[in-house]
């Protein structure tokens, strides 16, 4: 006859937790894409807007987005990165929300 | 053609018929129908296509409402250039004043309409850069002149905005 503490020990009752991704809401990234059509100066107004980026900052991303095709401008949850991209298609930017590796 | 800052608006005087007419060409242009190539920029996708789930409630909830913020903006750039619409001579050189409180609408409107021109020509980066490319020999040319015409505005208006 086993105690019960022997029997726990034994017999441990593991329990598995499994989420998913979308339940662990992994951080997302938005990124802007290169586009030859839009103004470098427009590019960097609007980051300047939607991000409240300086100046310098803003044009930094935009010269990231313009010489390597693309710059991530933030990184988070899914909810604010939407509104981000959201906001940056009002101003007729490319962007798109990524999940971050 | 001449451009200041002229009390709360932009005033744009001796617009020449040609420029006038490419100004009153500018809510036209931002309509996407028949370009699909235009429908796909403007309402560009949200996420990599593997976000499908993404994908679908955007088109959904969002799209809509990019539709009228684009709509917006181009109602009330149309409303702006009623003043060119007066009964001023034919050939005669115009004035046009956009409230600076409008200008956020102007910045878009005109990207619609580069956006939409571009992808309706197919322009390539190249050419994009080609400022001063002449004579304007053909539709095409024309379209890149506009765009050319259109973004030498919002550069403007960006500039003023900046000075406050």
């Amino acid at each position: 006859m086993h105690s019960p503490f022997e029997l726990s020990v034994e017999n441990p009752a593991i329990e598995q937790e499994t989420r998913t991704a979308e339940e662990l809401d992994l951080p997302w990234q938005v990124v802007v894409h290169n586009d030859p059509v839009n103004l470098m100066t427009y590019v960097t107004m609007v980051f300047q807007k939607v991000f409240g980026l300086t100046r310098e900052n803003a044009e930094r991303h935009m010269l990231e987005v313009h010489q390597q095709g693309r710059s991530i401008l933030w990184s988070g949850m899914r909810e604010r990165a939407e509104l981000y991209v959201q906001q940056l298609h009002g101003y007729l930017l490319l962007a798109t929300l990524e999940r971050t590796n | 053609m001449e451009i200041r800052r002229q009390g709360g608006c932009i005033e744009i005087s001796e617009l020449d018929p040609f420029l006038a007419e490419l100004l009153r060409q500018v809510p036209e242009s931002t309509n996407t129908e028949g370009v699909e190539g235009a429908q796909q920029r403007l309402f560009s996708s949200p996420a990599p296509a593997s976000q499908s789930e993404i994908c679908a409630e955007w088109k959904l909830y969002v799209e809509p409402e990019l539709r009228r913020l684009f709509q917006t903006a181009t109602e009330t750039v149309a409303v702006d250039l009623q003043q060119l619409n007066g009964s001023t001579k034919p050939f005669a050189n115009c004035t046009l004043r956009i409230p600076t409180k409008n200008s956020d609408a102007w910045l878009n409107a005109l990207n619609q309409a580069r956006l939409v021109i571009a992808a309706k020509y197919n322009f390539n980066e190249a050419e994009l850069c080609d400022h001063y490319r002449s004579p304007i020999g053909s539709r095409r040319d024309l379209g890149l002149f506009q765009v050319n015409f259109y973004g030498f505005l919002q550069e403007f208006i960006l500039h003023e905005l900046e000075k406050g």
